[in-house]
C-alpha cells in the first residue's frame, strides 16, 4: 500500500492499492462482519483477475444470494447479483451466448449446492466454461446462521438447536463425480494456494469448481464455541493437509472433530470438451469419448489419480 | 419440427406462405425477430417450439440450450440477454409457476426477454394436452411484489408469429419480460401463416450507452424522461452492478424506503406510460354494438362466430378481441361502456372469472361470464345463447 500525504494539506491522506481498480472502492465499508473469510476470499479473485493478464471488461462476477452472494457487487468488473440458488444457470447464459468472456461465480455453500444443488451438476456434467468459488462456512450466514447441506455431523445452529444429524456434502467428490474439469479445496488461511487454484480456473476451458473454506464467526463459530474467526483458522492451520491425490470419497470434513485432518488441495484437472451448444453441426464433432471417466469407474483406492 | 422445417436449412426467414402449426409459427416469429438465444426444458402443449428451434436456431447461428429445468431457462435467458442476446423461453404453467422469482429479477434488473406459456388446464398438472386460459392473472402478478408487464395474447398461428416479434420489440424498448400467452388450442391449431420478407420486419433496438466506456460516469440505473434507462452488456467494458435488490442509479444497493419508492415506482410507470404504443385490440362490429363479447385467445374465434350468429339473429352483438391482455385495454372497454349505446358485456373465458375481473372495474353496466374450468373450448352457441338471453 502507497501512503501520499499532500503538501498542500498534509491532514489529507491519499491511499491507492493495486487492487483498487479492481475493487468497487465507493461500496466501503462493506456488510461484512469483523473476521468473516469473505473478503479474503474476494482479494483472492481480484488478484487472480489482475495476474490472469485478461482485460477487466472480459471479466464477468455472477453471484446468487447470502453473504457470500454480496462478492459481486465489490468487485468492479460487470457483475450480476441474482437469485438464491439461479448464479449458474444465468452465468451459463453470459457464457454461452459470449463465450470470450471469462465469466467466475461466487456464491456460497447453501445457494450452490442446496437451493441451486441442480443446476450445479448440471453445469459441471455439461463442462460449462465457468468458474465456480463456492463459499463454505457449514452454514446460511446471511439469515442468521441455520444448518444447510455442508453443516457438519453434529454441528449446532439456529435449526439443529440439537446438533445436525445430517451427513453434510462432500463437495469435491460430488464435482468430480459429476464431471467437472477441475476441482480444488483450499481454506481462508491458504490465500496463495487458493489466488493459484481461481487463476488455474479462470484460464480453464470448461467448469472449474474450487471449494474455500470460510469462518463466519457469527453464525457457525458462536454456536460452535469456535472463539471467533482467528480460533477457525488456527483450526485449519492445525489439522490442514494438503494432498492433490487425496481420494476423494474419503475427503468429508469434520470441523468439530479435532482430530480428523482437513484434506485440501487441486485435486482434479482434466481436459474435457467444454460446453459449446452445437451450431447446426453434428453433436459427434464436440462429443468426445472421455477416458477419464471411463477409467474412473474401474479405478481402485489406490490407483486414484483423479484424472490428473 | 415439420418438414417445411427440414427444408429451411440455415435460413433465418422462411420467406413465404406455409401451413403451419401455432407452436412453430412463433418459433419462427422469434427466428424472424432475430433470436440469438433459447434456454427451455420441455412441457406440453408448448414442446413443439422447444424442438422446432432445436432443430432452427442452431442451424441460424444462434444457441439453443435445454435446461435442467424452468429455473434455469429463465435464469440463462436473463444471463443470456445482460450480454445482449435476443432470448426466448417456453414454457406451460407447471414450469410458468416455477420461473415467476426470476420474472422478478428481469423486472427490477431492467433485462429484456420473451417468455411464452402456452396454457393448458390447469391448476397443478392440470389437464397436460388440453387447453385452459387460466394463467391470465398470474401473467400480472405471479411475482411477488407490485411491477407491470406486457402479455400478448393470439388468436391464430399468424399472430403467433406475428406477436412473437411485437414482443421482442416492445420487450427491447421498454427493457422488460414480455409474455406470449398462447392456449394449447392455438398452439396445436395448424393453418395459413404468411411470412413477410425482412424489410418488412420491424426492429426496435435496445437503447443503448451513447458515450465510449471510461469517457465519463455511466449511470445504468438512470433513466432518461421516458423512463427507461439504456443498457449496457456483459463485456462491454462498462463495469456495471445489476442486482435484483432495491438499487440507485448505479446498479448499487439502496436499501431505503426512498429509494425504493422511486425505483419501484418509475418500473411500473415506464409500462404504464407507453401502454398505449403496445395494448392492441381488434373491434368487429362495434360501431353500432349494444351487446360487446370481450375475448381473447382461442376463445375470440367462438366469440367472432357467436356475433355473427347473433347478427344473423338480428341482435347487435360485437367483439372486443383482447390481443394485448397486459396492460388491459381499459380506454377501450370505458368507451364502449361510456357509449350510452351498449348495454351489457359478456366474457367469455376458459377459466373460473379472470378477464371479466378486469371489465367489472371498468363499467357499471351488467357483465355476464361464461366460464369453464378447461379442456374444451368455449362453443359458439354458448355464447350466442347468452348474447340473446
Ligand atoms: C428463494 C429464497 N429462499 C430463501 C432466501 C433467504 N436466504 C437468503 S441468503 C440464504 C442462505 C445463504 O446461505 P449461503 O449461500 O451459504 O451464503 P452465506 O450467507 O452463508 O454466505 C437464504 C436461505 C432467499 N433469499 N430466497
Ligand atoms: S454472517 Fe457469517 S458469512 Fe455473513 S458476513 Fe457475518 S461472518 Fe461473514
Ligand atoms: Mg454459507
Amino acid at each position: 500500500m502507497t501512503t501520499a500525504a499532500s503538501a498542500s494539506n498534509p491532514t489529507r491522506i491519499v491511499e491507492t492499492h493495486p487492487i483498487d481498480k479492481v475493487l468497487r472502492a465507493d461500496r466501503f465499508p462493506h456488510i461484512l462482519c469483523p473476521a468473516c473469510g469473505i473478503g479474503s476470499i474476494i482479494h483472492c479473485y481480484v488478484q487472480a483477475i489482475i495476474e490472469s493478464g485478461i482485460p477487466l471488461n472480459q471479466h464477468v462476477c455472477v453471484s446468487g444470494i447470502g453473504c457470500s452472494g454480496r462478492a459481486a457487487g465489490y468487485i468492479n468488473v460487470d457483475s450480476y447479483h441474482t437469485t438464491h440458488g439461479r448464479a449458474v444457470p444465468f452465468a451459463l447464459g453470459i457464457a454461452v451466448y459470449r463465450p470470450d468472456l471469462h465469466v467466475t461465480v461466487i456464491s456460497g455453500d447453501g445457494d450452490l449446492t442446496s437451493i441451486g444443488g441442480n443446476h450445479l451438476i448440471h453445469a459441471a456434467r455439461r463442462n460449462v466454461n465457468l468458474t465456480v468459488i463456492c463459499i463454505n462456512n457449514f452454514n446460511y450466514g446471511m439469515t442468521g446462521g441455520q444448518a444447510g447441506p455442508t453443516t457438519p455431523l453434529s454441528a449446532k445452529s439456529s435449526t439443529t438447536p440439537f446438533g445436525s444429524w445430517e451427513r453434510p456434502f462432500n463437495l469435491p467428490h460430488l464435482a468430480h463425480a459429476v464431471g467437472a474439469s477441475f476441482v480444488a479445496r483450499w481454506t481462508v488461511l491458504h490465500i496463495r494456494q487458493l489466488k493459484e487454484a481461481v487463476l488455474r480456473g479462470i484460464h480453464k476451458e470448461g467448469f472449474a469448481f474450487i471449494e474455500v473454506l470460510s469462518p463466519c464467526p457469527t453464525g457457525f463459530g458462536r454456536p460452535n464455541d469456535i472463539g471467533d474467526g482467528l480460533e477457525e483458522m488456527r483450526r485449519y492451520r492445525r489439522r490442514c493437509h494438503v494432498d492433490d491425490n487425496a481420494y476423494l470419497p474419503e475427503i468429508d470434513i469434520d470441523l468439530t472433530n479435532d482430530e480428523s485432518p482437513i484434506v485440501v488441495g487441486n485435486f482434479v484437472d482434466v481436459d474435457r470438451p467444454p460446453f459449446h451448444p452445437a451450431l447446426g453441426e453434428p453433436a459427434s464433432t464436440t462429443a468426445k469419448p472421455d477416458p477419464d471417466r471411463a477409467d474412473a469407474r474401474t479405478q481402485s483406492r489406490e490407483s486414484i489419480s483423479n484424472g490428473r | 419440427m415439420g418438414a417445411d422445417a427440414k427444408v429451411a436449412g440455415s435460413t433465418r426467414l422462411m420467406v413465404g406462405e406455409h401451413f403451419m402449426l401455432g407452436d412453430h409459427a412463433c418459433a419462427e416469429g422469434a427466428l424472424a425477430a432475430g433470436l440469438d438465444f433459447f434456454a427451455g426444458y420441455p412441457i406440453t402443449p408448448s414442446t413443439e417450439i422447444c424442438e422446432r428451434l432445436a432443430h432452427r436456431l442452431p442451424q441460424v447461428g444462434g444457441r439453443f440450450v435445454q435446461m435442467e429445468d424452468e429455473l434455469g431457462s429463465i435464469a440463462a435467458i436473463l444471463g443470456a440477454s445482460a450480454a445482449g442476446a435476443r432470448s426466448l423461453t417456453a414454457t406451460s404453467g407447471p414450469g410458468f409457476s416455477l420461473m415467476m422469482e426470476n420474472i422478478g429479477l428481469a423486472v427490477m434488473m431492467e433485462i429484456p426477454c420473451v417468455i411464452v406459456d402456452v396454457m393448458r388446464g390447469s391448476p397443478s398438472t392440470g389437464l397436460p394436452t388440453l387447453v385452459g386460459q387460466g394463467d391470465v392473472f398470474q401473467a400480472r402478478w405471479g411475482s411477488h411484489g407490485d411491477y407491470s408487464i406486457v402479455a400478448f395474447s393470439p388468436s391464430s398461428p399468424q399472430e403467433c408469429f406475428d406477436l412473437t416479434i411485437r414482443a421482442f420489440n416492445v420487450a427491447d424498448q421498454l427493457r422488460i419480460p414480455v409474455f406470449l400467452l398462447m392456449d394449447e388450442t392455438i398452439g396445436h391449431m395448424t393453418e395459413r401463416v404468411v411470412i413477410p420478407p425482412a424489410a418488412q420486419i420491424p426492429r426496435t433496438p435496445r437503447k443503448r450507452p451513447t458515450h465510449a466506456p471510461g469517457e465519463k460516469l455511466f449511470l445504468p440505473f438512470k433513466a432518461d424522461s421516458d423512463l427507461i434507462p439504456p443498457m449496457a452488456h456483459a463485456g462491454e467494458g462498462y463495469n456495471v452492478h445489476f442486482t435484483g435488490l432495491t438499487h440507485d442509479e448505479r446498479g448499487y444497493p439502496a436499501l431505503n424506503a426512498q429509494a425504493h419508492e422511486e425505483l419501484v415506482m418509475r418500473l411500473s410507470q415506464k409500462v404504464s406510460a407507453h401502454a398505449s404504443e403496445v395494448t392492441l385490440v381488434e373491434e368487429v362490429n362495434l360501431e353500432d354494438a349494444e351487446v360487446v363479447v370481450v375475448a381473447f385467445g382461442c376463445t375470440a374465434r367462438s366469440a367472432r362466430r357467436a356475433v355473427n350468429l347473433a347478427r344473423q339473429r338480428g341482435i347487435k352483438a360485437g367483439l372486443l378481441r383482447v390481443i394485448t391482455l397486459w396492460p388491459f385495454p381499459e380506454e377501450q372497454v370505458r368507451r364502449l361502456a361510456g357509449s350510452g349505446r351498449v348495454k351489457r358485456f359478456i366474457v367469455p373465458e376458459i377459466n373460473l372469472g379472470q378477464v371479466c375481473r378486469e371489465v367489472e372495474r371498468l363499467t357499471s353496466l351488467p357483465v355476464d361470464r361464461i366460464n369453464r374450468a378447461g379442456g374444451a373450448m368455449i362453443s359458439p352457441q354458448s355464447i350466442v345463447e347468452v348474447i340473446a338471453a
